[in-house]
């Protein structure tokens, strides 16, 4: 049953089943963040708001996680990195701009108040390095720090949302001209399948099944003045997710 | 944007993105690997009409670290000095499939008049003494960085005052840093004997001063321009000696600055003409930086005009 | 060939009349013998067929930018019925077997009386007398003495030119423009685009000065002095200030000069660059009254065509020079007729009965009465259209005028009684 309906909102089956088997065994649920959407609809990250119609359209915009529940999420998933690592050494976070950056702050200050420990955080833009730009006019390019080297580095790119892929395609090759990282891993907060390429993340904040003519709205307070997730109804491809 | 010909075409929107892309660019001469894919699979061709080994070869690394393919072609010697028109070189060149054209050309308005008879972006590298906007863009960018050294934030020039000096009538570089510097709101003074000032230069936006002294100690910036000696037996100034005595940046007159104010120069230098040693080689000159900026401000330029669909 | 009778075209403005043709002259219509060739006139107007001062025909040497035959077709287009031919071809017409080929290639080819010009310094260097003498007495009867294109700029060599010239009333042409003031790379007015753009300009002082040294020496030498293209106010002043002392000075403008300014220039476009360069606006507006009140004696069109190859250079590299002779009627007619700056009779004038008298042509600007050579053009005042360049009968396209709504006038010339051009309609 499980399967099914996620077929109807667009996932395939055996994306789905991917997922499972890559999911680190037993850390999953430890911690103190709230059960991963993941556990089918009762959960209240998902669907709160409005049901959508059976057409999946939806005329309103949809809350999906509020203040609290994005900053649990973050939580778990600095806990996550962590212990994926197994500390911190030659552990670097770089944010994919633009809200990726102060996603990756907040993910190493949970590191610093929680562990106490100190995570260098940097910004890669891959604007240059995108499949898509001669579809659109000259897009801006953003800021790109690198607190440390690269080379030998356990690099975790962190964006606000993870889509078809494309932007962590452009990343994982920005990444690789800047130098020869040991692993990447990444961290999003939020996955809304759809995928185009091969690439899947390793810590979700919050699955949201989405279709594709949604748009999905992280707003966070330090751009944004205001923390939450939302999905728009849609209006066509969006600019800025991945 | 299509083509990249007058400083005037920019507005202070678009310079400010150029000179910040720029300043992204100017990390990647750090990287291993000096490469973006941007502009991978672009042509771009540089078509000098006039020696310049600087300028072309900060465009042609500017291009390739963007990843095109960039091709230079010397029309100096080639098919024009047979007598080909310059429509025609510049239609046998964009045949070839070129999607950006470099030009520098001896004589005024060329990248206008090429502009009109191809369809690929056209970027105005030195149009005889009219315009050379990407030295323009390359001196705002390396002023912006020296004051933000004293203030944090300096995001424009407003309230600063930058003194252009020397032989104005054929100085490309003149005219598109007037009009530049103008658009980012800085106070432009000319300074100048009157031999070397444009006829109608009192219609632009700038003072004009033929005593330099009486400027020196107002500018922030002290914008020295190359004199050439073929100047004198155009009868615009009598001796070297008594320009230099005149209008040049002697020691005492880099003493004389105002603190905190800095020289620059597009290069290259006659020294001990218009510029002193000692103020070349001043804590204060920008002369390096400026050379050092060229491929930056250039990528970003290439970027702007060609990173996009059409 | 049979008589050509043309009914009720208004003769310079004075009213409908009939004019008869035979044999290449004027008759008293009520002469008419036998059958006619009739020709409806009504409400056209009838001028003495014009005459261009100032013409650059190419050939010799560069027939690849006109041909006699080509530029004698686009003046009858113009509605002209003699052009004078300067001097600067390849060969230079400097000497009386030069100046005889070309009439005679004019008098084989030519749709219009085709008189050279010969020049004042041979080769147009400006060094030495050219044979002013030989030329006059040869079958070409040169009058008109130029070296345009250059100027002669040695006041000692005008001197001598004016004085020699004396002897058969010839008249020195002088294309004012001190080498000093504005070298070959001088491409536009000197001014506030120029400054702009980055262009070396010419400043009016350059034209205005070589014509106050020149009209002093006219009056030294009591000779006769004619100013080319005058393009400036300054130029205006000196020419009026001349004949109010009685000097003997007369002067041409183009019709480039009348209409069309520096602005032009703003968009480096090389059609627009010519020598001397378009000028503001108040230089224009000066000419214009010199023009109307008669300082400026004739419009002389400085038709100067040029290959496609000469042009499509860099603006400071293209050569100099537009086309003229088709739109020259046609620009007068706008700037000066429809503007009720000057009438009919006026314009007869300025284009044809003083040209033909500076140039000494008897059989050109002659009334249209009986017994007077049967030159003449019909135009219709009303009619307009856009200019299309790609249509001249000039093997040039270099036309500033190209896609401009002008008027056209130009119904039919007629030259020595023979019909050159008619419209098609």
């Amino acid at each position: 049953m499980l399967r099914s309906s996620f077929t109807a909102l667009g996932y395939r089956p055996d994306a789905v089943l991917r997922r499972v088997a890559s999911r680190p065994r037993g850390g999953l649920l430890s911690g103190t963040g709230a059960p991963h959407a993941w556990s089918g609809n009762s959960d209240p990250a998902v669907n709160a708001g409005s049901e959508p119609r059976p057409d999946g359209a939806s005329l309103e915009s949809r809350l999906v996680m509020n203040a609290d529940q994005i900053a649990r999420a973050c939580a778990r998933m600095a806990h996550q990195i962590l212990e994926a690592n197994q500390g911190a050494n030659d552990l670097v976070l770089m944010g994919i701009p633009t809200r990726g950056v102060p996603l990756a702050h907040r993910l190493a200050k949970v590191m610093d108040e929680l562990e106490s420990v100190r995570v260098p955080v940097g910004a890669l833009d891959v604007t240059m390095y995108r499949d898509d730009l001669r579809r659109q006019p000259t897009r801006a390019v953003g800021h790109t720090d690198l607190p440390v080297e690269v080379e030998g580095s356990t690099v975790v790119l962190v964006d606000d949302v993870l889509y078809s892929g494309r932007t962590v395609r452009a990343a994982l090759d920005a990444l690789g001209d800047l130098g020869r990282p040991r692993v990447v891993r990444l961290a999003v907060l939020v996955d809304r399948g759809h995928r185009e390429l091969p690439i899947h993340a390793d810590h979700v904040g919050s699955y949201v099944p989405t279709r594709t003519g949604e748009h999905v709205s992280v707003r966070l307070a330090e751009l944004d003045g205001i923390n939450q997730v939302t999905i728009e109804p849609g209006s066509g491809p969006d600019r800025g997710e991945s | 944007m299509r083509h990249l010909l007058s400083a005037a075409d920019l507005d202070r929107d678009q310079i400010t993105e150029i000179l910040d892309l720029a300043e992204e660019m100017s990390l990647v001469q750090g990287r291993p690997v000096k490469k973006l894919p941007a502009l991978r699979g672009r042509t771009v061709v540089n078509l000098f009409f006039e020696d310049s080994t600087r300028t072309r070869s900060s465009f042609e690394i500017a291009g390739k670290w963007l990843s095109a393919d960039v091709i230079n072609i010397s029309a100096k010697g080639s098919s024009v000095s047979k007598g080909e028109s310059l429509r025609d070189t510049v239609l046998t060149v964009a045949a070839m499939g070129v999607d950006a054209l470099v030009i520098r050309h001896h004589a005024s308005g060329a990248p206008w008049q090429a502009s009109r008879w191809i369809d690929a972006h056209v970027l105005n590298a030195g149009d005889g003494t009219h315009e050379h906007p990407t030295q323009a863009l390359l001196d705002a960018f390396t002023i912006r960085r020296h004051f933000r050294r004293s203030v944090d934030d300096q995001l424009n020039f407003e309230g600063k005052t930058v003194a252009i000096v020397g032989d104005i009538t054929h100085s490309r570089v003149a005219r598109s840093n007037v009009l530049l510097l103008n658009t980012l709101g800085a106070q432009v003074i000319l300074v100048a004997p009157p031999t070397l000032l444009p006829s109608g230069v009192e219609s632009w936006p700038v003072l004009v001063c033929n005593d330099f002294d009486q400027v020196l100690p107002r500018a922030d910036i002290v914008m020295m321009l190359r004199v050439q000696r073929e100047r004198m037996s155009g009868g615009y100034f009598p001796t070297p000696r008594e320009y230099t005595i005149g209008y040049g940046l002697t020691r005492p007159r880099l003493g004389a600055m105002k603190p905190g104010a800095a020289i620059c120069h597009p290069g290259p230098m006659n020294r001990g003409l218009e510029i002193s040693a000692d103020a070349a080689d001043a804590a204060n000159s920008l002369i390096l930086d400026q050379v050092a900026a060229g491929v930056s401000v250039r990528m970003s330029v290439l970027y702007e005009l060609l990173g996009g669909g059409e | 060939m049979r008589d050509l009778l043309i009914r009720g075209a208004d003769l310079l403005g004075r009213g409908p009349s009939d004019l008869l043709i035979r044999d290449g002259r004027f008759l008293d219509p009520g002469d008419a013998n036998g059958a006619v060739d009739q020709f409806d006139a009504d409400g056209l107007v009838a001028l003495p067929g014009l005459v261009d001062l100032h013409t650059h025909l190419r050939e010799p040497g560069r027939e690849d930018a006109e041909t006699v035959e080509s530029g004698t077709m686009a003046a009858a287009r113009g509605g002209f019925t003699a052009v004078l031919a300067m001097a600067n071809t390849d060969p230079v017409t400097d000497t009386a077997e030069a100046a005889v080929h070309v009439a005679s290639l004019g008098a084989r080819t030519g749709h219009a009386e085709v008189v050279p010009v010969g020049a004042v310094s041979k080769g147009l260097a400006g060094a030495e007398l050219a044979e002013l003498g030989l030329m006059a007495r040869s079958s070409a009867g040169v009058r008109v003495f130029s070296d345009d294109g250059h100027c002669v700029a040695d006041a000692r060599l005008m001197r001598r030119a004016l004085e020699y010239v004396r002897a058969f009333d010839g008249v020195i042409a002088q294309h004012a423009q001190d080498p000093q003031l504005a070298g070959p790379g001088a491409c536009c007015h000197e001014g506030d685009i120029s400054g702009k753009l980055g262009l070396p300009g010419w400043p009016a002082a350059a034209e205005a000065g070589v014509v106050a040294r020149d009209v002093q020496i006219a009056e030294l030498t009591r000779s006769r002095l004619h100013i080319c293209h005058v393009s400036c106010a300054e130029t205006v002043d000196v020419i009026r200030w001349a004949k109010q002392r009685g000097i003997n000075v007369t002067a041409e403008v183009a019709p480039h000069h009348l209409m069309l300014t520096t602005s032009e220039v703003a968009g480096y476009d090389p059609t627009y660059k010519v020598n001397p360069p378009l000028r503001p606006d108040e230089h224009v507006e000066a000419v214009r009254e010199a023009l109307a009140d008669g300082t400026i004696d004739a419009v002389a069109t400085d038709h100067a065509p040029h290959a496609r190859h000469d042009k499509e250079h860099a603006f400071a590299e293209a050569a100099f020079g537009m086309l003229g002779l088709e739109t020259a009627l046609a620009v007068v007619l706008e700037t000066m007729i429809n503007s009720a700056r000057m009438s009919w009779s006026e314009l007869a004038k300025r284009m044809s009965i003083m040209p033909a008298h500076i140039a000494r042509l008897a059989d050109q600007g002659c009334a249209l009465v009986a017994g007077e050579p049967a030159n003449l053009v019909l135009i219709d005042p009303g009619a307009r259209a856009v200019v299309d360049g790609a249509a001249s009968a000039s093997l040039s396209r270099n036309n500033p005028w190209h896609g401009r709504e002008l008027p056209d006038p130009v119904v039919a010339t007629i030259w020595a009684g023979r019909i050159t051009y008619q419209k098609q309609l």
